[in-house]
């Protein structure tokens, strides 16, 4: 472990919370009379309209319509992103790098210029070093099993944060396992940011990869990147930036930064479950192995002997998942339509409403109230345990994460088993804010679930 | 109208006690002689120990120690409470009629006592595995006891169980 000590925020609790009334028979539905913040997105459209693309903000569940405080799982996903998917399977739907027929062409086309869309999306320099994978944890075992294998040696040091999603913390664990390395822990500082100075007392001549998260999955911190690359790399050390949350809150300029690797989650950031994607340094990548064996990654197969293909293809053994490919090559057009400019406003001005409500309600713990920029916020309610207030948000139609969000490290952190977690989206609205701080305040009648 | 919120009060009361008050909670310092299963829900950090200590035919002593939602930890307690002292084929027939009553399936009302309290869980499919985790740690000790005794074992009633509940109860 790192010496590296300090205390996680005890959380902000706040004053007497005066309690207006608000119906709750209906909640804040639909666009139309919501939705009207002052700023348009990148295309010049209003929120309300915004709303329009999502099929499930339509949703009825239980006679309520939904209100969607779960972004931190997964994204809703709007229309044209599912018409990408519907055309692909309607029209297209055949494998691809396969044959030289016109169809396959055509799929094989879309699906490799999507590879150079995320590129750019994400600031690459070029589009062979986008590799896709089934998920942001697949992308971080490819890392820690062909990179990691390779490079980490007995009594080498492998740095991560004890602020870490399971993802970007068990692989590495495991590694240091596999090869006798040294796991070094490092504490986030009182806002859950891994600082430089905090990565700089860690660092030795032995680090050899430095695995941290871009934006935090519970409390929201954002490491910055450039910064701690910098010093990863004045050791001799690769930093791997988990950017499931990050990618979403702010657009990644993976070249700008200088990071190794970078990895995230399409299904997050508007687009289909299925598909992850690794950023990493063409350099890196090409004399890294591969780490899982069959079609599409080969060169030559002789009787007892293959050659690889040359990266990314080396890394994507069997039929990838096409559909959602090319899904997401609509939600990074999507996306751009929105702007991040929109995306920070919108989460900004929202994560702001609900700590300053759940600040007003004293039996509210909020574990990381300064961080309001990236949509997440991490809180309990004294004596009612998290799934017991879940169960009064769902009643309500309101879903949000109730547990330990695949990051124990945080729980142990915060000194907690769990915690409730809202996290929003630019899609949501004002509205949706107030009335689920309506019903916080009536998590202390958990039991009416049941009745 | 007015028997059905009584009803309803009454329940609120039962779980609340049992919530805040919880029977037999506390693990024995000296394992020897129990059998102690340890079941988590990992999906939502539910977490359960129950120690069992059997004489004979009859479940002599129940212990329980854990963290999870008013559901898990009420309906732990009651469970705990239930079973203590009852001869170990009356102890499946509560441990049965429990889960039907939790699945929604036909139930023996007069075996399970107080836990009738939780009836409402069978129209949350997704709170079954909260109210049953404690009663399924019981069934698991139960089980291991018998297959032990089967075996010959000499310590049959004593030993240790650690399982996930997530892929078993589906």
């Amino acid at each position: 472990m790192s010496n590296t000590t300090n205390t996680m925020n005890t959380g902000h609790t706040g004053n007497n919370g005066n309690s207006s009334q608000t119906s709750n028979s209906s909640n804040a539905g639909n666009a139309g009379n919501t939705a009207n913040v002052p700023y348009l997105t990148a295309d010049g459209r209003t929120l309300a309209e915004v709303r329009e693309d999502f099929p499930m903000l339509r949703v009825t569940e239980n006679g309520h319509t939904l209100i969607y405080f779960n972004n931190g799982a997964t994204s809703l996903k709007p229309q044209p992103v599912l018409d990408a998917m519907n055309d692909y399977y309607s029209h297209y739907g055949v494998n691809v790098a396969r044959g030289v027929d016109a169809i396959g062409y055509k799929a094989t086309n879309q699906f490799e210029s999507v590879r150079g869309q995320t590129a750019r999306f994400i600031g690459a320099g070029s589009a062979s070093e986008i590799v896709y994978t089934r998920n942001t944890t697949e992308a971080l075992n490819l890392i820690a099993y062909s990179y990691g294998d390779n490079e980490v040696q007995e009594g080498d040091e492998i740095i991560v944060s004890a602020s870490e999603h399971h993802a970007n913390y068990v692989p590495w664990q495991q590694l240091a396992l596999r090869r006798k390395a040294k796991l070094v822990v490092i504490n986030p500082d009182a806002d859950g940011v891994v600082t430089p100075d905090i990565l700089q007392a860690a660092l030795t001549p032995r680090t050899k990869i430095v695995a941290l998260f871009h934006i935090s999955n519970v409390l929201g911190a954002e490491n910055d990147l450039k910064s701690l690359a910098a010093l990863a790399h004045g050791v001799g050390a690769v930093l791997v930036a988990d950017g499931a949350q990050g990618a979403v809150h702010t657009r990644p300029q993976v070249a700008e930064w200088d990071v190794d690797f970078y990895a995230f989650s399409p299904h997050k950031l508007c687009g289909p479950t299925g598909l992850g994607i690794l950023y990493g340094k063409k350099a890196l990548l090409d004399k890294m192995p591969p780490w899982q064996f069959g079609g599409e990654m080969i060169d030559v197969v002789d009787v007892y002997e293959t050659t690889f293909a040359e990266v990314p293809q080396r890394f994507e053994a069997g039929t990838m998942a096409i559909a959602e490919v090319i899904g997401w090559g609509a939600a990074m057009t999507y996306i751009d339509k929105i702007g991040y400019d929109f995306i920070h406003q919108s989460n900004h001005d929202l994560t702001t409403r609900l700590v300053e409500g759940l600040k007003k309600q004293d039996d509210v713990t909020i574990y990381n109230p300064n961080n309001v920029q990236n949509g997440v916020v991490a809180y309990n309610i004294d004596g009612v345990h998290p799934h017991d207030a879940a169960g009064i948000y769902d009643r309500e139609g309101i879903s949000l994460r109730a547990g330990h969000h695949c990051n124990q490290p945080t729980m142990r952190l915060l000194d907690v088993q769990s915690t409730l977690r809202a996290s929003v989206s630019f899609y949501n609205t004002i509205e949706e804010v107030d009335f689920f701080l309506e019903v916080s305040k009536k998590a202390g009648d958990f039991l009416d679930v049941l009745f | 109208m007015t028997s059905s919120s009584d009803k309803q009060n009454l329940y609120r009361q039962i779980i609340m006690d049992h919530y805040r008050n919880p029977r037999n909670k506390g693990l024995s310092s000296d394992p020897r002689g129990y059998m102690t299963v340890h079941l988590k829900n990992p999906s939502c950090g539910d977490d359960l120990t129950v120690q069992l200590k059997v004489e004979g035919d009859e479940i002599s002593e129940i212990r329980q120690n854990g963290d999870g939602c008013s559901i898990c930890c009420a309906s732990a307690s009651m469970m705990s409470e239930l079973l203590e002292s009852q001869a170990l084929a009356k102890a499946d027939h509560i441990i049965q009629s429990f889960i039907n009553m939790v699945q929604a399936e036909p139930f023996d009302e007069e075996a399970i006592g107080e836990a009738v309290s939780l009836q409402g869980v069978s129209h949350l499919p997704q709170r079954v595995k909260c109210a049953t985790l404690g009663w399924q740690a019981t069934a698991r000790g139960l089980a291991k006891i018998r297959a032990n005794r089967l075996a010959g074992a000499d310590d049959a009633g004593v030993g240790e169980i650690e399982a996930d509940v997530e892929k078993e109860d589906t």
